[in-house]
């Protein structure tokens, strides 16, 4: 350690006699010996028969099911969005981390056109929470205002061309929601929920990785990595036992 | 309250890869190290073991392992006359947030850059003349491949990095890649294994008389016990590899070959969910007397050191010297101050295509495995009939099968709803490749970082704020290069090829692939177009030493990381072999 004296050149009062550790910050000195996992990084399941948590109202579950077994239905590929339980999937995504948005950056000055034109597409600085409630109001006052009915009662072809209209920006909804981009929203969060572990409360029985020959949550492909080209008819597995 | 700390020798702010070898180096030379890192402890067994990694929804998509921006985020214009915009929402970025840093997500791409990336200014004008380089803001490095040779070496060596040697010592080996700077030896671990799409890669592109070689990978093919006796693990190719962490101590990371050496020497000293605000200067302005920092709770702190090493990213490696008052801000009207001087990026694009009636199993996969070409780039090519410089390495890649992230990669046409979609999908899944073009990214006048005069982060601290947008040697280059691929990809035999090149919009970050920010406090012998000398030590404050991809005064068409741990050992061996006995500019200015 005699360096150390080496580098005293810089001045005297550098140091101060009251070494006083920190109270708060973790400080650490060696390796550290827990072996648990780290609470915040075990797995979060989403809950099971609780009930909804957000959608709570019965309507905003019909219209969301309603667009989600349009863009995800059943047929001979697999089950619907809502029978691979991708309501339950958002209901959780969105009542924890996500749907509070606690990740965004969402101070201010908030310059909704200047970040569109230099991004290149709308920025939001509401939570993806809030977004589903302006979102599902939007749906159901613009179904109510073309076509006279609530948005679950549309035909699935009446759905479509809505859905259609959305994603090409052809229709706009009411209260400043932006359709266009409410629509992707709904399609991101409805596929995730098609395609993420069964831990989240979608993908039930593993629909989705089946439907498209994903193997789950292997960790060891050494033994078929040689096998090149071959259908593996790998039978997918999952962070939980099967529900 | 304000916590003022014990006085350390060296206080590293930022403990990611650049950090830890540079603390391992210190350490071990006798120093005494305090690292501040505003991320977690995370570390294998206790956060992504097996059971908790292959988990894509978390990791991939909500991206948890990456600082959220709501700690702090960058802004954004494409030219100066517009207002900057902050970045909101996940974007190309991936900013480490956790002890390990980006090094904990990383894919694991482990190159060497090539001899010509270090002297591109010196080079053009020799080969073809000035005038090849107008519009450009070339300039050397100041340190050479060769003189760089064993530095990476060491830290591949500490890394365990897979790999076959194309150039021992000037001898030109089969396999590997003939146009890579002379190496001093073989690479520590073996090559990874092809897949399907890999071997098909390298069929056609050797069919087409060019180079094919296995990419130098940070995720190791066999047990592996590095310099520090830190023992590692065989990759399984479990395809959960960028983004997450790795569970099996296959993938090179601060966790997997420092740490545990690191953490266990006496003279090393860790505060973790600590950010570092600023680096403090004696009242003389020649030295800084440590950093001022904030703990989680919000309290203030002042760490005392002799040596402060900024390690905390490139983006925030500028950002600090800024809020630090270290080295003048650049100013791209008159070419004045050097802060925020030559940020660069990545230029990429991409060739995706399908294969009929074939299983590409894209599940088997590793963040760097993939098989690639160096023909076209650097300069291992001719450019005298080209309209630019550089060029880039063509790969063909086998990284993830990850099914949301996936989703999208169909057939031209496909729908991306209803049981079109769901029929496109079945069909393409498994059927589907690509090709990754990574690109050189060249300095210009007004491409460069400062602070943002409106936006502030959660300690009310100005933001970064980046001006950047694709340049014409850059834009000409990836056109050329995107040409070569789809070539490639023809012969290969892959279908109904969907082509990306992404230097033919305006670039933003919620459209790029790439998260290699480069440049802003660069590297160089002439301190009135580099921020720091060609040790990484500021030439106006010798004290500090800035560490990072913020060095490079260009990028070269590779991954950044190799080179980063590199400039790291030599930086640390500069200090504790020079520095230490006589404190002062290594070099003169």
């Amino acid at each position: 350690m005699k360096r150390r004296d080496l580098l005293r050149s810089f001045g005297a009062a550098m140091t101060t006699s009251a070494l006083v550790s920190p109270a708060a910050a973790a400080e650490l000195k060696g390796f550290p010996e827990q072996t648990a996992m780290s609470a915040d990084h075990l797995p979060r399941p989403a809950m099971k028969g609780g009930g909804f948590q957000v959608f709570t109202q019965e309507n905003d579950r019909k219209i969301l099911a309603a667009v989600f077994d349009r863009l995800i239905p059943s047929d001979k590929f697999g089950p619907s969005a809502s029978e691979a339980g991708c309501l339950e999937f958002l209901d959780d995504q969105l009542a924890g981390r996500y749907g509070e948005g606690r990740a965004l950056y969402l101070e201010g000055p908030v310059r909704p056109e200047n970040e569109e034109a230099i991004m290149g597409s709308p920025q939001f600085t509401q939570t993806p929470r809030q977004r589903y409630e302006d979102g599902l109001k939007a749906l159901e006052a613009y179904a109510k205002a073309t076509d006279g009915v609530a948005f679950h009662a549309l035909s699935p072809g009446r759905i479509d061309e809505i859905l259609s209209g959305l994603e090409e920006g052809k229709i706009e909804l009411p209260n400043g929601v932006k359709g266009k981009w409410f629509f992707e929203l709904m399609l991101q969060n409805a596929r995730e929920g098609y395609l993420a572990d069964p831990l989240y409360g979608g993908n039930r029985d593993m629909a989705g990785w089946k439907m498209i020959g994903f193997p789950g949550a292997r960790y060891d492909y050494r033994p078929y990595i040689e096998r090149q080209g071959e259908n593996l008819k790998l039978e997918p597995v999952s962070l939980i036992p099967k529900d | 309250m304000t916590i003022e700390r014990p006085k350390a020798d060296v206080v590293i702010c930022g403990l990611g890869w650049a950090g830890s070898v540079m603390a391992e180096e210190l350490t071990r030379a006798g120093l005494n190290v305090t690292a501040i890192e505003r991320g977690a402890w995370r570390d294998t067994s206790t956060d992504f073991p097996p059971a908790v990694d292959p988990d894509e929804l978390r990791w991939t998509t909500r991206r948890e392992l990456l600082q959220p921006m709501s700690v702090e985020t960058t802004t954004f214009r494409n030219r100066m006359d517009q207002t900057a915009a902050p970045v909101r929402n996940w974007s190309a970025y991936q900013f480490g947030w956790n002890v390990g840093g980006a090094g904990t997500h990383w894919a694991g791409m482990s190159w060497r850059f090539t001899p010509w990336d270090f002297e591109v200014a010196t080079q053009t004008r020799e080969r073809y003349g000035a005038a090849k380089a107008e519009g450009l803001q070339l300039q050397d490095w100041g340190v050479t491949y060769a003189e760089m040779e064993p530095y990476y070496d060491r830290f591949e060596r500490i890394a365990g990095t897979s790999g076959i040697a194309g150039n021992i010592n000037g001898e030109i080996k089969p396999g590997g890649n003939p146009f890579e700077g002379p190496r001093a030896r073989e690479y520590p671990t073996p090559p990874l294994k092809d897949t399907f799409w890999m071997r098909e890669f390298r069929e056609a592109s050797e069919r087409m008389g060019y180079h094919p070689f296995t990419l130098p990978a940070g995720n190791i093919s066999q047990a592996y016990v590095n310099p520090l006796g830190v023992t590692m693990g065989p990759c399984t190719y479990c395809g959960f590899c960028d983004f997450h962490g790795c569970g099996n101590f296959s993938k090179s990371s601060p966790q997997a070959c420092i740490l545990p050496a690191l953490m266990r020497r006496p003279n090393f000293t860790l505060l973790t969910e600590t950010e570092v605000l600023h680096a403090v200067k004696h009242d003389d302005g020649k030295t800084a007397k440590g950093v001022k920092f904030i703990t989680k709770e919000g309290e203030e702190g002042f760490q005392p050191a002799d040596i402060v090493i900024i390690t905390a990213y490139q983006m925030d490696n500028v950002r600090l010297m800024l809020l630090s008052g270290i080295g003048e801000q650049y100013d791209p009207a008159t070419g004045k101050g050097t802060v925020g001087r030559n940020y660069t990026y990545q230029t990429c694009g991409t060739v995706n295509a399908f294969f009929s009636d074939k299983y590409t199993n894209p599940f088997i996969g590793g963040g760097a495995l993939a098989v690639q070409i160096d023909d076209f780039n650097g300069d291992n090519f001719d450019h005298g009939n080209l309209d630019f410089i550089g060029g880039a390495g063509i790969m063909g890649y086998s990284t993830n099968g990850r099914p949301i992230q996936n989703m999208n990669n169909l057939r031209p046409g496909s729908k991306r709803w209803g049981s079109a979609w769901k029929e496109a999908y079945t069909r393409d899944y498994n059927q589907g490749a690509g090709i990754f073009i990574q690109g050189t990214s060249m300095p210009v006048r007004d491409a460069y970082l400062d602070l943002d005069p409106d936006y502030r982060d959660r300690h009310g601290q100005p933001l970064l704020r980046l001006t950047f947008d694709w340049n014409r040697n850059d834009q000409n280059m990836l056109r050329y290069l995107t040409d070569r691929s789809v070539e490639i990809m023809r012969e290969a035999g892959g279908e109904d090829m969907i082509v990306e090149n992404q230097a033919e919009e305006s670039w933003n970050p919620y459209k790029q692939h790439s998260s290699h920010t480069i440049g802003g406090a660069v590297m160089g012998a002439d301190p009135t177009t580099s921020a720091l000398n060609p040790f990484l030590q500021s030439w106006d404050v010798h004290n500090v030493f800035v560490v990072g991809a913020s060095a490079f005064p260009n990028n070269g068409g590779y991954n950044p990381t190799v080179t980063v741990g590199a400039l790291a050992v030599r930086a640390a061996q500069a200090i504790h072999q020079t520095y230490v006995n006589n404190p002062g500019p290594l070099v003169k200015g």
